[in-house]
Formats: C-alpha cells, sequence, structure tokens
C-alpha cells in the first residue's frame, strides 16, 4: 500500500512538472485577491500567446513551451515561493507581473541566472544592462510613461506647459512613487507645478484626495495606480466633474475593469499605453481558429482582445521572440537560461516582424544590447469610449525624454551597484 | 477664511465616509452582541451579498465557469436581467439561506466552546466563501447600479456658493448611505430593544448555557442574527459596490471598520454610528491638517491611532459594556 501510495506521488508530480526538454516559461500569475480581476486577464493573454504557438506551430523553434503557472496573488512571499517552486524546472524567464516581487527577484536571478522580464513595471533603472544583466523591461518602463504623457501635453498645449498645475494621484508604493522623481525633473523643465497626491493601498477611499484636487483645480491629473484604487478614482473624479479628457493613467490603469464600473461618466478618459487596443489584427483569427473553437483558450477565452489579456500576450510575443533569437544565436533549440539572456540583448523585433507575427503596429521597435535592456520606451495614448465600451488609439508611438530620463537611469543603477557590490559590465 | 471653509466641507465629508464606515461595522457588532465571536468574515459577508446581487441582477449562470469546465457547455447568462428591487430581496433570501448553513454547518457544532474557537471558525469561514463568490459568480469587477444617485450635489453646492462663496461637494451617494443607515440603525436599536427576539438575542450574549436553560433557541438566535448581519452586509455591499465596482478588494473595507469598533465598542449599535463619525472625520481632518506637512496618505494608519488613542482611557470603546472578571 504504501509502495502504491509512493508511485502514485511520484507519478502525479512527475505528470504535473514540465518534461526537461520542453522550454519552460512559468506564469506567476494572480487569479485570486484583490488584484484578481487584473491578473486573470494579464495571465490568460500570456498563456492563449504559448497556447497558440504551440498548437499552431509545434511550439518555438520545434520545441514545445510550458507554461505552468503559480497563483501569487499579488503577494510578495508568495510569488518568491512561486520562484522557488519552479527554478528547478528548467525555468527561462519570469514576468511575474508584480513591481514588489520584482524587488525581491531582482538579486535572486542574478544569483541562480535566470531571465527576469519585466514590460512595464519593476525597477526602472534595470534598463541599464550593465548593472542588471539579467533583467528586462522593454519596451517602456515607469518614467518613460511619465515623460511620454508630459509630452502629449505638451502636444496638447502648443509646446508650452508652463503655469499649468499638473497632479500625480499615485499608489502609495515602491510603484507608485516611480515617476515622482521624472515628473519633478520635467516640471524644472518645462515650468509646469507638480502636486503630489498619495492614495494609500487599497485605495477604496480617496475622499481627502480628491477634494485636494477640487480645491486646488490642477488642469490635469496623472495616475499611477493598480486595482480598485483606479475604479476608485476615476469614479472621485466623475463625482467632482473632473474633465475625463485632462486625466491620464499609465498603462495600469488603463483597462475596460477600470472604466466600466464608472459606466458613461468615464467616458473620455485617458491613458498610456505601450500595445495595441481590440481585436482588429490578424493574429485574432489564429487565436479563433486554434484556440477558442478548440476550447484550448486560457480560462475559455473569455478575455480574448482586453487591454490587460493583450499586454499579456504581448509580452509573451517579446518573450518568444528572444526565444528564437537565442535559437538562432546558439544554434540549438533547447536553449538554457544564458542563451535566452544573450537572445533578449540581441533581440531586435521590427515593424516588418510584427506584421509577421499578425499584429501591425501592435507595438513600438524594439532593439536592445547589451547596455539597453529597456528598449525605446515608446508609448501612446488611448481614450475609452464608453458608449462602444472600447479603447481607441488617440496618438502614435512617442519617445520620452531621454535628456531627463538618461541621467536618472544612470544614478538610480550605479547606486543599487554600489549597494549590491555589482562592478558594471563593460558592454 | 478659505482654509476654514475647507475645513467644514472635510468635517462635512468625514461624517459622511464615517458612515459608510459605521455601515461595515454594524454587522460586526450585531454578531458579537448576540455570540461574543468576533465575525473576521464580515467584509467577506459584504462581498459575497454584492456579488450575489449583481449576478441576481443581470441574469448570470452561478457557477457557470466550473459547469462549463466540467460538461464542456458555453453557458454565461439566463439571459434575462432582474429589476434592482427584487434582485435586493432575492438576495437578501440568499444571505438568510447562507446564515442558516453557516448554523448548520459551523456554529452548531461550537456550542459552548471558548470564543477564541469561534472566531477560528470565522476565519476559516471568510475563506472559504472568498472561494465561493469566486466559484460561483467569477473574479471579473461587476458594475453595481441599483438605482442610487452618484456625483456632487448641485443643490448643496449652489447654496454653499451662496454662503460661503465656495461651493461645497457632497456626493449624494453619501447622502442616501446616511439616511439608510439612520433608518437601519433605528430599526436595529428597536428591535434590540424592544422585540422578544431581541431580548433572547441579548441573553444569548450574555450567556449561551443560561439562555438554553430558559428556553431560548440558541440555533434560532443565532440563524437570526447571521441573517441580519448578512442583510447588513449586503446594505455595505451595495454602497461601497456602487462606489467603486463590485470587486474582490471589497472584503478589505472590514480593515476601515476595525478602528470604529474599537472607538465605539464591540456591543453597542449606536457606538458603531458615532465609532464611525469620530474616525471618519478624525482621519479626514487629520489628512486635510497635518497630512500635507508629512507626505499625506495618513488616514489608514491615522485611523489606528485615533482609535488607541481612545483606547488608553475606555478600553471598552466609548459604549461598550465595561466587563468585570472576578478571578
Amino acid at each position: 500500500m504504501r509502495t502504491k501510495l509512493i508511485a502514485l506521488t511520484a507519478a502525479g508530480l512527475m505528470a504535473g512538472a514540465p518534461a526537461m526538454a520542453d522550454l519552460v516559461v512559468p506564469n506567476l500569475s494572480y487569479r485570486t485577491g484583490a488584484y484578481g480581476a487584473n491578473g486573470t486577464q494579464y495571465a490568460d493573454g500570456f498563456n492563449d500567446y504559448f497556447a497558440l504557438l504551440n498548437e499552431r506551430d509545434g511550439g518555438i523553434g520545434g520545441e514545445i513551451v510550458q507554461v505552468p503557472e503559480c497563483e501569487t496573488a499579488y503577494n510578495t512571499e508568495k510569488g518568491i515561493e512561486c520562484y522557488e517552486e519552479t527554478k528547478d524546472t528548467g525555468a527561462l524567464v519570469y514576468n511575474p507581473l508584480s513591481t514588489g516581487i520584482t524587488y525581491q527577484l531582482i538579486p535572486k536571478v542574478s544569483v541562480d541566472k535566470k531571465v527576469l522580464y519585466t514590460p512595464g513595471y519593476g525597477r526602472t533603472s534595470a534598463k541599464n544592462g550593465k548593472v542588471f544583466e539579467w533583467v528586462f523591461n522593454a519596451p517602456a518602463n515607469y518614467w518613460d510613461g511619465a515623460s511620454v504623457a508630459i509630452k502629449y501635453l505638451l502636444d496638447e498645449n502648443g509646446g508650452d506647459l508652463s503655469g499649468k498645475k499638473i497632479a500625480l494621484v499615485f499608489h502609495n508604493s515602491a510603484y507608485g512613487k516611480e515617476p515622482i522623481r521624472t515628473l519633478q525633473g520635467l516640471a524644472e523643465k518645462h515650468g509646469f507645478e507638480l502636486s503630489e497626491v498619495p492614495v494609500d493601498a487599497p485605495g477604496q477611499e480617496q475622499k481627502s484626495q480628491w477634494l485636494q484636487i477640487r480645491r486646488d483645480k490642477p488642469d490635469y491629473v496623472i495616475m499611477y495606480g493598480w486595482g480598485v484604487m483606479n475604479q476608485a478614482a476615476i469614479q472621485e473624479a466623475a463625482n467632482i466633474r473632473f474633465p475625463m479628457e485632462n486625466f491620464i493613467g499609465i498603462w495600469w490603469s488603463g483597462s475596460e475593469v477600470d472604466v466600466l464600473p464608472v459606466g458613461d461618466k468615464a467616458n473620455g478618459y485617458k491613458a498610456l499605453t505601450f500595445n495595441g487596443v481590440g481585436m482588429d489584427y490578424p493574429i485574432y483569427e489564429d487565436i479563433k481558429t486554434y484556440l477558442l473553437d478548440t476550447d484550448k483558450a486560457s480560462q475559455g477565452g473569455e478575455h480574448v482582445g482586453s487591454a490587460l489579456y493583450s499586454r499579456g500576450m504581448y509580452a509573451a510575443v517579446v518573450i518568444s521572440e528572444a526565444i528564437r533569437k537565442a535559437q538562432e544565436l546558439a544554434g540549438v533549440s533547447d536553449i538554457s537560461p544564458e542563451q535566452l539572456r544573450d537572445g533578449f540583448e540581441q533581440l531586435e523585433i521590427t515593424p516588418e516582424r510584427l506584421t509577421e507575427i499578425g499584429l501591425p503596429d501592435f507595438g513600438p521597435e524594439i532593439r536592445m544590447s547589451c547596455e539597453n535592456h529597456g528598449g525605446s520606451g515608446m508609448a501612446r495614448l488611448q481614450q475609452w469610449d464608453a458608449a462602444a465600451k472600447q479603447w481607441n488609439l488617440i496618438s502614435e508611438f512617442t519617445e520620452p525624454d531621454q535628456e531627463i530620463l538618461a541621467p536618472l537611469i544612470e544614478e538610480d543603477s550605479a547606486a543599487y551597484a554600489k549597494e549590491s557590490g555589482i562592478t558594471p559590465r563593460d558592454c | 477664511m478659505d482654509q476654514l471653509i475647507y475645513a467644514a466641507e472635510v468635517f462635512l465629508n468625514g461624517l459622511m465616509t464615517g458612515v459608510m464606515y459605521a455601515l461595515v461595522a454594524l454587522g460586526f457588532v450585531l454578531i458579537f452582541k448576540a455570540s461574543g465571536v468576533f465575525n473576521y468574515a464580515q467584509g467577506v459577508l459584504a462581498l459575497f451579498a454584492a456579488l450575489t446581487l449583481v449576478g441576481i441582477q443581470q441574469g448570470q449562470v452561478p457557477f457557470a465557469h466550473l459547469i462549463n469546465a466540467v460538461l464542456g457547455t458555453h453557458i454565461e447568462s439566463f439571459g434575462w436581467t432582474v429589476p434592482a428591487f427584487l434582485a435586493v430581496l432575492l438576495t437578501a433570501l440568499v444571505m438568510i439561506l447562507l446564515a442558516f448553513l453557516i448554523e448548520k454547518l459551523v456554529l452548531q457544532h461550537l456550542v459552548g466552546q471558548e470564543p477564541i474557537i469561534l472566531f477560528m471558525a470565522t476565519i476559516g469561514l471568510a475563506y472559504f466563501l472568498e472561494g465561493l463568490g469566486d466559484v460561483m459568480w467569477g473574479a471579473d469587477i461587476k458594475r453595481l447600479d441599483v438605482g442610487l444617485p452618484q456625483g456632487i450635489s448641485d443643490s448643496i453646492e449652489t447654496v454653499t456658493d451662496q454662503w460661503f462663496g465656495y461651493g461645497f461637494f457632497i456626493d449624494r451617494l453619501d447622502i442616501w448611505a446616511t439616511a439608510i443607515a439612520a433608518l437601519l440603525v433605528a430599526a436595529l436599536v428597536a428591535f434590540s430593544q424592544f422585540t422578544k427576539q431581541g431580548r433572547a438575542m441579548r441573553a444569548v450574549a450574555d450567556d449561551h448555557q443560561a439562555a438554553l436553560s430558559v428556553g431560548i433557541s440558541l440555533r434560532f438566535i443565532w440563524v437570526m442574527v447571521w441573517s441580519i448581519a448578512g442583510f447588513v452586509a449586503l446594505v455595505a455591499g451595495i454602497m461601497w459596490g456602487t462606489k467603486s465596482g463590485v470587486q474582490f478588494s471589497l472584503s478589505l473595507i472590514a480593515l476601515k471598520a476595525l478602528p470604529v469598533l474599537m472607538l465605539g465598542g464591540f456591543t453597542s449599535i449606536p457606538g458603531a454610528i458615532v465609532g464611525g463619525l469620530i474616525i471618519g472625520v478624525g482621519e479626514k481632518l487629520f489628512e486635510f491638517l497635518i497630512g500635507p506637512m508629512i507626505g499625506g496618505a495618513t488616514e489608514n494608519w491615522f485611523a489606528y491611532v485615533l482609535a488607541l488613542i481612545f483606547l488608553v482611557f475606555r478600553p471598552q470603546g466609548l459604549f461598550g459594556e465595561r466587563i468585570i472578571e472576578r478571578v
């Protein structure tokens, strides 16, 4: 009996673990808890792109991609547990969709030699590949987002923001505080007045913050929120009749779940994005054929095409392209994490390649290097149409202000290198 | 002068926010009064009630994901919508059924146990209900609209503008919440003080065994109290869900009720209201006056500091019963 039990347990464990020859890309997702509604959509997009490659192309370079999912509940401790549980299964790359988990994983991946890919989140200065050898955050980071938002406002105001008031409503956490230094620098450069309005997590109650905004009468509000903070803020903005077209969220404040609960009053709200929106892309025909029609889409495919689904899918596109590049460089299909890092460092995703994938103009062009792990930082704006219940792209991809950002990246990464005893690489 | 007017606006909004906190705290008080148990699951009850309300209103098929996964079907909705009033009534019935099941499956087996055992049981219940809500209705954020108005009150803005030269912001939803909370408290106080069942409820709270010995049905009282707490949770869920959508972070509103309970006392219905008002006004004024000097975002922690200050002088809370145990 005992032998049978051990044999059964072993069989169960082996069935649950990925085959060692496959490419393993763990999905550290969160489908439960306060941020589950956001995490679920992103995880579905991430899973579906790899499922599509497996079903349609037989994987990447002939290797099936395994995407074992581990629930973090957006909790840093659980995220670390997921990493520890999966790192010895042949895992190549992690994308935990949490700045808190990312901060904890950065020193670990350097020791374990795993790639950490954090598109649009995590530690901004990880863009500096000389210091952060194993971390990549292309196509854009938090500071890029802040700068692109200001560039958009400059365009809206004939290139002059002097005398304007801009309020930053932010999640009072490491994530939310990220853009402050950038915006302070940009305020100095362009002469606008910046006010900082922190919101404690989870952010359901924001009356004080929006009373302050109502009194201060800023011309524009920029928001760095996540989860319920977004819906509560957009609702409060509508309550005080703040003009929605002057309210811009970072990409993590720009999904359908952020605006739908507010109804028609959310009409006109804007948000940054570094990926396309909607389903007007050829790839969705393949997703329908290979996943939806065959019941193989993640969670039944109910989130296909949403903003966060698209972003999760885009993360999978970048990872799969890096895997392809790594296979090409190494001359083998079953690559190691070190080879994947090399693939990331020489990754180029051109507009032509995006069109081949079935996602024309879906993201900015990406060109990475040993030094630049963050790409160009380009982002664009989308605007919510409450009647049609859809996001519309309203600007082209715009480059951030590197004059302000580059010294900040250099300074922050140098400080990290010093405190961690890292000697920057020669690139 | 401007600062004084702004402070008055903050004060009024603090009062309104306090009522929203008190709505959550009321559920805790009811169950504590009847069973001496701190119900950890009260926040999740509000979430579960709101999820059920939206699900019924939108004609959503409960357990649709599970059914589809097992049977390979693609059902999502019954194809009808239910009017708000009827949906609220049906949800209240679901909460009564839930109270019955909680008594039958959890509480009945714990009669005479230490309060800490019952408290632990409510922790388990909270996790179970959160998972059940997820499986039944899905994890998506849902819009809750039962017809309550929301947004700035134009008349108050106009009147205050004429008086002070500055139009006050008062959310119409908060005005409704205040009126509903006042009705709810009046009904609960009357029930607890003047009805046979209300007195029986208080007897059970004092001593389970003694109440049983005089013929009070513990099962009935517990089902009744959990049903009322479930209804109060539904009201709180409607108010908070209307503000920011029905989503799983709704269960975290319980965190806002804790300082209210510490301040108002765990056994007093008026205490929950007064505690809520003090916490609401206190945290808003502190954020307005001191917040800008220390970086803001003070409300979460200041509510607890305020409650702790009161605890130093009145450990039983403002309206709580002073319990003296002789050894």
